[in-house]
């Protein structure tokens, strides 16, 4: 595979987003959510130093959306996904990175309501944008219901794809592709689960939209 | 993935000054995106035409239905008129992808997505799709999901698309706007076989936009449905499919219209199914002589023979759906 001059400039750490910060602000961004998640909730931009390079290098775009509530300004290079900026500029690693190709579900998110994979959704599309992730659903301690029931259900073992797995069930719901175990599982097929809960999930899911 | 500069238009003429200068369209881009973090695609600039007021279902005046380019394909499949004048429309889309990704593409963006091909998907393997000239990697690799039908010696993948099976079997209209207006475009001439230019997939000039696809309007009522056999029951890509929509009166079929997929490098209409079945009253003789015919000129690859019995018994099957027995 060749590499490219600009990619060089900016060079992405192994294994993670094209848009990923050197592993050094993964660790910061982690401690200070952890410490105070004024820094994240602030909707400052963080840029690193290797970050004003790749700023400065590759063609970006600020955009303005609104996640979890919140507004968000934010200057992006245009390549970044929904999920890298969430994960590694906004500090809400609840969506995860697992294919990076639309292909597992992990990285799901509801945008303006509707569940979508934000790892093929480029940010700098989502101008005026509402963006639900995982860390979004719950209530204050509330947990969304559908948390709950994935806690009572014991659906899950590894964890890896409970947040796109709890984010799809929310939007499966929604639509009402909900009236029985086969077409939860139809509706819900976009999420992979390699421990292979799916037993518990649908139950999940079930008992969910069965209370609505 | 490399780096590119994006726009958003909200106009058409926008949109096609954009595209005249090289721009790319980009709508729901999960096909797109995907492609460009594989350096497959690499766009300089990205026209962002989601804003485009393309997002209509509409009824002609003819009785056929106008699908708008921007259409979600969860939309599209939802949407009441397409349920209830083509099901072989909303079961092609709602057995495609997933729920998130229906949620994103279009109904123009599905008809432009590219092949699944491996080596194609590979930047280091020779694609003549990708790198006209350097070969094709999948002639004699693994050709497993490959095509049986419409192949050449430059490429033999196969179009990716449900849908486009079905709007392949109604014999739709695309709808293209260009800098010298608009024009229309029969679907069967518009996803392109390879011959010797598998990196030229549709009949599309520069910076010529869709605007819609267009169903004309069939005689009804209409029955029609899509089957589709894949190695997972859900979320994966068809070995083969079948679509199929037939109209009957006074218990003999009066038109037909069939088409395959996941064997052909376009959507692959069936014709000579199709005569058979016309004239005639419906059978489970009837859907195993049709049938017979689907695969004619098939040539298979090393490792995919196996789909040409696959394609007949999928166009057997779901004429036995939609038409019933007797």
């Amino acid at each position: 595979m060749s590499t490219e001059l600009s990619e060089a400039a900016a060079p992405p750490p192994a294994g993670t987003g094209e848009s990923s910060p050197a592993p050094s602000r993964r660790t910061f961004i982690a401690t200070s959510a952890a410490v105070g998640g004024a820094v994240v909730a602030s909707g400052t931009f963080l840029a690193s130093p290797e970050e004003a390079t790749a700023a400065g290098s590759a063609p970006s775009s600020r955009v303005s959306l609104t996640v979890n509530g919140t507004r968000r300004t934010v200057t992006v290079d245009n390549r970044t996904s929904l999920l890298d900026l969430l994960r590694e500029h906004l500090g809400l690693t609840g969506s995860k990175k697992g294919c990076n190709a639309g292909a597992c579900g992990a990285c799901t998110v509801l945008v303006d309501g509707h569940r979508v994979n934000s790892c093929l959704t480029l940010a700098v599309r989502l101008e005026g944008a509402e963006v639900t992730t995982v860390e979004g659903l719950a209530e204050g301690d509330r947990l969304h219901p559908l948390q709950q029931a994935f806690i009572d259900e014991d659906a899950f073992q590894c964890g890896y794809c409970t947040p796109g797995q709890i984010v799809s069930g929310v939007g499966c719901i929604q639509e009402g592709h909900t009236n029985s175990p086969e077409e939860i599982r139809e509706w819900m097929s976009g999420n992979i689960c390699r421990c292979g809960c799916y037993v518990k999930i649908v139950r999940a899911v079930e008992q969910t939209a069965g209370r609505k | 993935m490399h780096p590119f500069a994006y726009t958003r238009v909200s106009d058409t003429r926008e949109a096609l000054g954009a595209g005249r200068r090289g721009g790319r369209y980009i709508a729901g881009g999960t096909t797109l995106v995907d492609l460009m973090r594989e350096t497959v695609e690499r766009p300089e600039t990205l026209v962002d035409i989601s804003g485009l007021p393309l997002r209509e279902v509409t009824a002609t005046e003819r009785g056929g239905l106008r699908i708008g380019a921007l259409v979600r394909m969860a939309e599209a499949a939802a949407h009441p008129k397409v349920r209830a004048l083509y099901p072989v429309i909303s079961q092609a889309l709602e057995l495609s992808a997933s729920a998130q990704l229906r949620n994103m593409a279009t109904i123009g963006g599905n008809i432009m997505q590219r092949t699944r091909c491996t080596y194609f998907r590979d930047v280091t393997a020779d694609c003549n799709k990708r790198e006209p000239g350097s070969g094709c990697a999948a002639l004699h690799g693994h050709n497993r999901s490959h095509a049986i039908l419409g192949a050449s010696d430059h490429c033999v993948a196969t179009h990716p698309s449900d849908v486009a099976v079905a709007f392949a079997a109604l014999e739709a209209t695309v709808h293209l706007l260009g800098p010298d207006g608009e024009r229309r475009v029969p679907f069967a001439g518009f996803l392109l076989r390879p011959g010797s230019t598998p990196n030229r997939e549709q009949a599309l000039q520069t910076g010529e936009l869709i605007q819609a696809v267009e169903i004309p309007a069939h005689p009804r009522p209409l029955k029609s449905g899509y089957l589709k056999v894949r190695d997972r029951q859900s979320y994966e890509f068809a070995l083969t499919s079948a679509a199929v929509a037939l109209h009957l009166r006074g218990g003999v079929i009066r038109e037909a219209r069939v088409a395959a997929g996941g064997v052909g490098t376009v959507p692959w209409k069936l014709p000579a199914v199709e005569k058979h079945l016309v004239g005639e009253r419906p059978s489970e003789a009837l859907w195993a002589a049709a049938a017979a015919k689907a695969a004619d000129g098939a040539r298979p690859l090393q490792h995919n023979r196996f789909k040409v019995d696959l394609l007949s018994r999928t166009v057997e099957r779901q004429l036995r759906i939609v038409g019933g027995t007797r």
